[in-house]
């Protein structure tokens, strides 16, 4: 089994779109959103959820008023700020690690774990797809990656596919390290900026770091030749399989607004063609990948 | 004042907004640059920098002379930062959140913390605008105790703006908390509202007041003017696509230089964020 990961450290390069558009070329597929925290594939996907999990995080401190008598012991201890003067704990401070808790002579602060998020399994057009919603100003994001590819990996054994196709989060910090460890090659997507060629160097660094294969391709690179071909040679020296070129074109947003992939809405226009260019070459690279 | 731009979804233009307002309002400004996975802000000011400084997080180191094996500190470490096995003590500080629970209940006082690198600040400054950011180390997966680092080095008599994180989880709360105001900028497509709405809902939870930029303003559909109605949002600010101010900013080069019109507009949007902040 292969798993792609769709990367790019800077965000709003495309990830998602041709994420959307992969799964419309590839076939025996699953597809995976990583990109927990703003989760945007299944507006293109039209997801028929199945089934629907909570995702329990760590324990977030809670004192109780009637047995604190406010030694303000917890507050010395705390290296979050967490605790208020009056003994409230702040839930969205609190870093979790119940060191108050342990330490409360009075035994008196609980520590009830929380329900961070909810993760899906969904049928979709183009087969099934794992993914989730971490809850507002939760933390704990590399975990439920980890747990949606992981279950992503379970669903493409039990049906026998041979595909993952995962549209990863952008940065470079636990949830892109959770989206990438253990894939078959990551595909960096960026744009001919200086932000995009800044990101997508850290990018390929971590990926190179984590000894991950990587490939990359330049979305809008008519927006700045020049800048794309600064890319290309980037890519060159560093040893990254340079996968293609795609034109600006309106058709991305025209398709989003449909709730459609390009190659779905977009016939005949010059990114389809480059894109599916693209996938042919990301896909020998997969099949070559042991 | 201190001022977060935010965006729930990645590459909507923050730092395109950052960056223009802290050039317009020139002297008094201070930017400090959040987004420590992949900060940009200094592609488009340009600052001398003048200082480069590594920062660290703290981590246990055990002493094992003094170690006696009771493996307190590994069962109080929620993180599962520490494991003893049998006269083994295995420390990964990559999964340590500093909250020093080891060292506090260690009986043999054997632990005392040492320094996980999480990257660097740099700090500089250009035609009397202060720059500050923080560049994660790569390989490094925790961002929040980087962006707190950054958040420390704002001065309090200056016109703060932060250019946050992509997302709404704990990266993007760390750049927005305790902030006067957040702008938010969004593009008017269904990604640009769906996390918009997302971005706008850990707005709420922090009680600071927003007002939106609507970038790119003319590429998409009506559903983040309607949903801006619906919320009470102010819009305070719509850039047209402009192929200018795209071919600019892939060169780093900021929209108010190369459309000195803009300039005028970026000061009204400081006008107004100083009246609607709390």
């Amino acid at each position: 089994m292969k798993e792609l990961v769709v990367i790019s450290g800077k965000g709003g390069t495309g990830k998602t779109s041709l994420t959307a558009a992969f799964a419309a070329l590839a076939e025996n597929r699953v597809l995976c959103d990583a990109d927990v925290d703003a989760a945007d594939l299944h507006l293109l996907m039209a997801p028929e959820i199945k089934t629907r999990t909570d995702f329990i995080g760590g324990g977030i401190a809670e004192i109780n008023p009637d047995k604190c008598t406010r030694c303000g012991l917890c507050r010395e201890m705390c290296r979050f700020s967490a605790i208020s003067k009056d003994f409230i704990v702040d839930a969205i401070a609190c870093e979790g690690c119940g060191v108050c808790v342990d330490f409360c002579p009075e035994q008196a602060i609980d520590f009830p774990a929380q329900v961070c998020g909810q993760w899906f399994v969904s049928d979709t057009r183009y087969g099934p797809m794992v993914h989730a919603r971490l809850g507002i100003a939760e933390e704990n994001s590399g975990k439920l990656v980890t747990l949606i590819r992981q279950q992503a990996k379970k669903l493409a054994q039990e049906q026998n596919l041979d595909l993952i196709i995962t549209d990863g989060p952008p940065g470079i910090g636990c949830p892109v390290i959770a989206s990438i460890g253990g894939a078959t090659g990551v595909l960096i997507v960026t744009e001919p900026t200086v932000s995009g060629v800044h990101d997508m160097e850290r990018v390929a660094q971590l990926a190179a770091h984590f000894n991950i294969p990587a490939m990359v391709c330049v979305n809008k690179y008519d927006l700045n030749p020049d800048q794309t071909t600064a890319i290309e040679k980037i890519a060159e020296q560093q040893g990254i399989l340079f996968v293609g070129r795609i034109p600006f074109d309106p058709v991305f947003t025209k398709s989003m607004i449909q709730g459609k992939n390009i190659i779905e809405y977009g016939n005949g226009s010059k990114p389809v063609e480059a894109v599916t260019q693209i996938w042919k070459a990301v896909s020998r690279q997969l099949d070559n990948a042991r | 004042m201190i001022i977060s731009v935010a965006s729930g979804k990645g590459g909507t233009g923050k730092t395109t907004v950052a960056t223009n307002l802290v050039v317009s309002i020139g002297e008094g400004a201070q930017l400090l640059d959040c987004d420590v996975e992949e900060p940009n802000a200094h592609l488009f000011i340009h600052p001398d920098i003048d200082s480069v400084e590594t920062r660290y997080a703290p981590v246990p180191e055990i002493d094992l002379d003094k170690c006696t094996y009771c493996r307190k500190c590994a069962q109080i470490c929620r993180f599962n930062a520490i494991a003893v096995a049998g006269e083994t003590v295995l420390v990964f500080p990559e999964l340590c959140h500093s909250c020093g629970g080891c060292m506090a209940v260690c009986p043999e006082k054997a632990i005392s913390e040492t320094g996980r690198e999480l990257g660097v600040i740099e700090k500089g400054r250009k035609n009397g605008i202060g720059f500050v950011h923080g560049r994660l180390k790569v390989g490094e997966a925790m961002s929040p105790p980087l962006i707190k680092q950054v958040r420390a080095c704002a001065e309090p008599d200056k016109f703060v703006v932060i250019d946050a994180p992509p997302g709404t989880s704990c990266p993007v709360i760390a750049a927005m908390k305790n902030t006067n105001f957040v702008l938010m900028v969004t593009e008017p497509t269904p990604f640009g509202l769906h996390d918009l709405k997302l971005a706008v809902e850990a707005v709420k939870v922090l009680n600071i007041p927003a007002g939106l930029v609507i970038n790119r303003a003319d590429i998409g559909d009506d559903g983040v003017k309607d949903y801006a109605k619906a919320e009470n949002l102010p819009i305070l600010m719509e850039i047209p696509f402009d192929r200018r101010i795209a071919e600019a900013y892939s060169q780093g080069k900021l929209a108010v230089e190369v459309l000195p019109e803009w300039k005028a507009r970026f000061v009204k949007l400081h006008d107004q964020i100083k009246s609607l902040a709390v």
